[in-house]
């Protein structure tokens, strides 16, 4: 009987589950959550539309902004947390990360310096004619 | 006996390093399904990175169409992102309704996810017929086939959401909470928070970097 109980307490945690909480604990959770979200995106709308700022700092503070949120999200709705009984979410979705990095990143970096390398489309079509 | 041999055990291996000798076994259904669905999750936003990546390197190349200034209009936006915000709030709190099996909550809880994704849905189909009534068709430019199939791409997801969740609950009323309708409500939440994640990436990156350049 001891020995189940014992074995219990050794599983992970499915993504998306909780810790043993009360509702009344779940629900603030979600209330944290969707307070932070709603400050998140307020503030990337504000500084979006505003001439406060520097305005080379904008797109910066947007992506920032962007990938905060999607943090408040992994935590507070999807429940991904550092915890041991945690561990092997955070590894797929690490490597999932490095995926889309490796993805957007170099794409983005290669087509830049394509661009660049390029002569522009008119002189390309004389050169060629 | 065996009381004791665990608490005995339990003392000389606080930290369970002899632990994989004594593997309780395969872990259970709810993990193992739960798990599959967020590699899929992942894999999926895999896919969404290819159609960022296209976005971004294709955001400029308007061939003498609209620039995404002229035509983002950031109030539909706004109220967009409060809906699916909304709405992942309250697929949180059928989720739990579910899992203490209440089924007043978990219908009401549904509900609402229903209507804010309809809405959202509602507004992006408008935004979408209204562009391609002006000729701004995905056929127009580079720029507006990336951005059509990028967002179109993520309102498919929550259309395909949408049905989803009316499944699931015509499920808990003919099933109840059964340990597999609760497995797949389990999927359907991850589902749908993952969407409200890369809809974070969509106006980010497509309305309000694209919409200010």
């Amino acid at each position: 009987m001891s020995d189940q109980t014992h074995m219990h307490v050794e599983h992970d945690l499915a993504p998306g589950e909780e810790e043993q909480h009360s509702v009344g604990e779940r629900i603030l959770g979600y209330v944290v959550g969707l307070g932070l979200a709603l400050l998140l995106t307020a503030t990337s709308f504000f500084i979006a539309g505003t001439d406060l700022v520097w305005q080379p700092s904008i797109p910066v503070a947007l992506i920032v902004l962007a990938i905060a949120q999607m943090g408040v999200h992994l935590v507070f709705f999807l429940h991904i947390t550092t915890g041991p009984d945690n561990t092997n979410n955070v590894l797929a979705l690490a490597f999932g990360l490095l995926i889309v990095f490796l993805v957007v990143g170099g794409t983005v970096w290669i087509m830049a310096h394509l661009n660049q390398n390029m002569p522009p489309m008119d002189q390309f079509i004389q050169m060629h004619s | 006996m065996t009381m004791t041999a665990t608490l005995g055990h339990a003392h000389a291996d606080p930290h369970h390093i002899g632990r994989a000798a004594e593997h309780p076994g395969p872990a259970p259904k709810r993990i193992v399904t739960a798990y599959g669905f967020w590699v899929f999750l992942l894999s999926d936003i895999v896919m969404f990175s290819c159609f960022f990546a296209a976005y971004a390197v294709l955001s400029g190349q308007t061939a003498g169409g609209p620039k995404g200034s002229e035509i983002f209009d950031q109030r539909n936006v706004a109220i967009e992102t409060v809906c699916l915000l909304l709405s992942s709030f309250t697929c949180g709190m059928a989720s739990v309704a579910a899992d203490v099996r209440n089924r007043f909550w978990f219908y009401l809880g549904m509900a609402v996810t229903c209507v804010l994704g309809l809405i959202f849905l509602a507004i992006e189909f408008k935004e979408f017929a209204d562009l391609v009534g002006r000729g701004y068709g995905p056929s127009r430019s580079a720029f507006l086939t990336a951005f059509f199939s990028l967002v179109g791409c993520h309102g498919l997801h929550v259309s395909a959401g949408v049905l989803w969740l009316l499944t699931m609950m015509a499920q808990v009323f003919a099933k109840g909470f059964r340990a597999d309708v609760l497995r797949r409500m389990m999927c359907f939440a991850l589902f749908w928070h993952a969407l409200d994640i890369i809809w974070v990436g969509v106006f980010s990156v497509v309305y309000l970097l694209g919409g200010g350049a």
